[in-house]
């Protein structure tokens, strides 16, 4: 999250290669704001996705709500909303524990945005998601488990 | 035929007997699938097909640099509103009952100078590989929604393709001696968490005929009533039919038969 | 350059609803192709959502969503009429952008 991101700041051969990019008008500003490390992504475990954002073990909250049905009929495609009710959210993470590379998407939100999002994933098998979400600075997350069903004919 | 029967049943019991125990406290399983497919269906990807079937509508393609804007679906050269809705129904130019496929590789054959060879050479999508059909066909779905079902099959070469339906609908076959009728004549079946339709009666009949063509998340692409059809029978582990053939056209005359009154709703969203 | 994108933008009360349907295969280089040869990763990796010209939300990805993807999201303080643009860049460095105003 923001963490990260002054990491890659800090570090000298990341700012370059951003500024490169940018310079060649390969990506917009914005989206080298956005970039937090694309390591995250690649990380294999929840712990090392935190370890890559740089988040010390988030607190769960009950301000932070996932929407998503406890059962969904194919894994391709999970609709899952995350909201958080917690003054100043400033990012949103979904992490699926038992996918490949957990980290399926991060949001990082301006003021405009409602700390309200929703999308679709996919799972390979019944897990554990984790919403992260950063507020005022502090980590906080929520958890459910879906459980991925094989559907009949399809309909 | 008894036996499989008892095997698909107790199968069914199994999953719904462990699906009970894991729910606990949590919601009904049916309750979940619901709100499922609620998700699912705001927002669905098929809209973008259906984009993209219009501007294929409307580009002038193939040998003779034509657009498909005066296809006779049915109701006219170049009327789409409210086309799929009648189909399939007889063509006198063709000799054929024709439903909304057949009819518009027809028309690209006809009016595009395709070879039908050509026109159907990618009839479903592929990963990396959009199908051109199916996006045409979506569009051609899509605008006849609001608009009931009607295929009276009065027409005596429709009647005739009514009954031969029916026929195949009841007609068991295959290594495991499966009908269509097996699995979707009687109300409140299911496979697994699926329900299966009762498809002799207006509202089961109507739920499927009226959702589809539709976005299937199993594929990621959208289906038309043919790719339904034809992998019912591949299911069924009957021989597949050919693209386009008169027993799926004829399958198709019985089920918008049946479904006729239920109001169209495309594309519809399947697991 | 891309299909085009389906972005919808309404104003109920105070907030803004933008829902956006975007035309991408999300290869995850997971899958394997018919001859069983694994198909190269090629996905959407960032999404920047702006309101009148000023960023809402900058997404990172990874390949875990979906094929042909969905993201619905909401806007305070937005208005009528104001222009919203929406910009996808996929790990190939395709890119596109998209733009509709809130109705």
């Amino acid at each position: 999250m923001n963490k990260d991101r002054r990491k890659v700041l800090k570090a000298g051969a990341g700012l370059g290669l951003l500024s490169a990019l940018m310079a060649v008008g390969m990506i917009s500003p914005q989206q080298a704001q956005a970039a937090i490390g694309r390591g995250a992504f690649d990380a294999k475990t929840i712990d090392d996705v935190y370890k890559a954002l740089g988040v010390a073990a988030p607190t769960a909250s009950d301000q932070v709500v996932i929407n998503a049905s406890d059962i969904a009929e194919n894994g391709a495609v999970v609709p899952i909303g995350i909201r958080s009710n917690l003054p100043n959210t400033q990012a949103i993470a979904l992490l699926v524990e038992r996918n490949p590379n957990p980290l399926a998407a991060h949001y990082d939100l301006t003021d405009m945005a409602v700390a309200d999002i929703t999308m679709r994933v996919k799972m390979g098998q019944t897990s554990n998601v984790v919403a992260l979400v950063m507020a005022d600075g502090k980590f906080f997350s929520a958890t459910k488990e879906i459980k991925i069903t094989l559907g009949g004919c399809g309909g | 035929m008894m036996r499989t029967k008892m095997r698909l049943l107790a199968g069914v019991a199994l999953c719904l007997g462990l699906a009970a125990t894991q729910a606990g406290a949590e919601g009904k399983p049916s309750d979940e699938i619901s709100k499922y497919r609620e998700m699912l269906a705001d927002g669905n990807p098929a809209d973008l097909v259906e984009l993209r079937g219009e501007e294929l509508w409307k580009t002038a393609r193939g040998p003779k640099k034509a657009s498909l804007e005066k296809c006779d679906l049915g109701l006219g050269p170049g009327v789409v509103d409210g086309a799929y809705a009648q189909l399939p129904r007889y063509f006198k130019d063709s000799g054929k009952v024709m439903d909304a496929e057949s009819r518009l590789v027809h028309c690209m054959i006809t009016l595009q100078g395709f070879t039908k060879e050509e026109a159907i050479k990618q009839w479903f999508s592929k990963p990396g590989k959009d199908s051109d059909i199916e996006a045409l066909v979506t569009f051609i779905g899509a605008r006849s929604n609001g608009k009931p079902i009607h295929v009276p099959h009065k027409d005596p070469k429709e009647a005739a393709m009514y009954k031969t339906g029916e026929y195949i609908f009841y007609r068991r076959s295959g290594p495991q001696d499966f009908s269509c009728a097996t699995c979707h004549t009687s109300n409140g079946m299911r496979i697994r968490l699926q329900e299966l339709g009762n498809l002799t009666t207006r509202e089961g009949a109507g739920t499927a005929m009226k959702s589809f063509p539709a976005y299937r998340v199993s594929q990621g692409s959208v289906w038309t009533m043919q790719h339904r059809l034809i992998d019912c029978i591949r299911q069924a582990r009957w021989p597949e039919p050919e693209y386009l053939s008169d027993a799926v056209i004829a399958l198709e005359v019985y089920l918008q038969g049946n479904a006729s009154g239920t109001v169209m709703e495309t594309p519809g969203i399947k697991r | 350059m891309g299909n085009p994108m389906k972005i919808r933008a309404t104003l109920n009360g105070d907030t803004t609803d933008i829902k956006i349907l975007m035309r991408h295969d999300m290869e995850t280089g997971q899958r394997k192709d018919a001859a069983g040869a694994l198909v190269p990763a090629w996905y959407i990796q960032s999404v920047v959502v702006s309101v009148a010209g000023k960023t809402v939300i900058n997404a990172g990805w990874g390949q875990a969503v979906s094929k042909d993807p969905y993201l619905a999201l909401k806007v305070k303080g937005a208005n009528k009429g104001d222009p919203v643009s929406v910009t996808w860049t996929d790990n190939k460095n395709d890119t596109r952008t998209d733009e509709t105003t809130i109705a």
